[in-house]
């Protein structure tokens, strides 16, 4: 499968490290050079310097032939335009976004936007921990 | 009207200002608590601290009461967001967006937000007025931009000159509507020779722009 990551955070990189040993083909961008280094010594997919929520760096970035495109840098608002980019311009099959705001989530899957909330998992994840 | 800005900046500032002086009930949503003081200092309690992009910052608001919602941050993809929210959950009837980029306008209109406006786009369209040096000046869109009609001006070193229109390999869908010669205006037959300084008026399509460009002012 060929994927986009647009964000070479923790979580960015370590999905595309988690994609990248499954052999699949990841693309990840950044606006900081400096976010590469979290990307794991082995990464054999292609790491570039861009803006996801602009058409020209996501052609770059092949976004026209992936299967997927996964939005998951620090600003909820540049996940949801450019996950929108991924979806109605590139018509990318598969597209994800993380979005921290629980109260936004609610409204961009209303608008068809396959969006997870970080906060939400991760608060019903330690309430299922503590009462296990 | 009701009018609820977003982002008090400089744009945001001065446009509830001018706003309020004709008559209009405005309200601006800021994040910065400095920018919230000094609008509130200058302009009266118009100005609410929060976030324009979350549902319970524009509820509090009553977007639902709100004739007009114009998002004008800086930042392109707040305002998207902003915009989108008071659309689709607070159903205001007219919404306006400020965009950096002026590609995000096609963009913006595909997500539903018809109205932009672009500073970017603008200055670009005064340039392409006043500069005479540049060969491609949009005139005039037509059919809601997906026609428009440009003057292009023949330079010196294009391979077009001494060729008949017949011979231009134009993209399919543009047309020559007028020449401006320096003895005067024709409408172009085939087999009108293009000389250079010529001005040619066309009607063309936005994304055969520049094939049409570079036909007319190749070297």
């Amino acid at each position: 499968m060929k994927v986009v990551i647009m964000g070479c955070g923790r979580v960015g990189a370590q999905l595309a490290a988690l994609l990248d040993i499954e052999g699949h083909e990841v693309t990840v961008l950044d606006v900081n050079s400096g976010s590469f280094r979290r990307l794991i010594p082995t990464f054999k997919g292609t790491a570039l310097l861009g803006d996801g929520t602009d058409e020209d760096s996501l052609r770059k970035a092949g976004i026209e032939e992936a299967d997927a495109f996964i939005a998951v840098t620090q600003g909820d608002n540049r996940n949801v335009m450019a996950a929108q980019i991924a979806k109605h311009i590139f018509n990318v099959p598969k597209v994800l976004c993380r979005i921290y705001d629980p109260l936004r989530e609610e409204l961009y899957q209303t608008l068809g936007l396959d969006a997870i909330s970080p906060t939400t998992v991760f608060a019903q994840l330690l309430k299922e921990k503590l009462l296990a | 009207m009701y009018i609820i800005v977003i982002g008090g900046g400089k744009v945001g500032y001065y446009l509830s200002k001018a706003l309020l002086g004709e008559g209009h009930e405005v309200l601006v949503i800021e994040k910065d608590a400095t920018r919230v003081e000094r609008i509130e200092e200058e302009l009266g309690s118009i100005c609410m601290q929060g976030d324009g992009c979350e549902a319970a910052t524009l509820e509090e608001a009553g977007a639902e009461r709100a004739n007009l919602f114009a998002a004008v941050t800086d930042e392109d993809e707040d305002n998207l967001v902003a915009c989108q929210v008071a659309k689709h959950k607070f159903n205001v009837p007219r919404i306006i967006a400020r965009i950096g980029n002026p590609r995000n306008e096609a963009l913006f209109k595909k997500l539903g937000i018809d109205v932009t406006v672009s500073a970017t786009n603008l200055i670009l369209e005064y340039i392409e007025q006043e500069v005479p040096t540049h060969p491609l000046t949009h005139l005039r869109e037509l059919k809601e931009g997906e026609l428009e009609i440009v003057e292009v001006r023949i330079p010196s070193t294009s391979t077009a000159i001494g060729k008949e229109v017949r011979e231009l390999p134009l993209p399919p869908g543009s047309l020559l509507s007028l020449i401006v010669k320096e003895e005067g205006v024709q409408v172009p037959t085939p087999y009108t020779t293009l000389e250079a300084e010529d001005r040619v008026i066309a009607v063309t399509k936005p994304e055969l722009e520049e094939a049409l460009r570079n036909i007319l002012t190749g070297s």
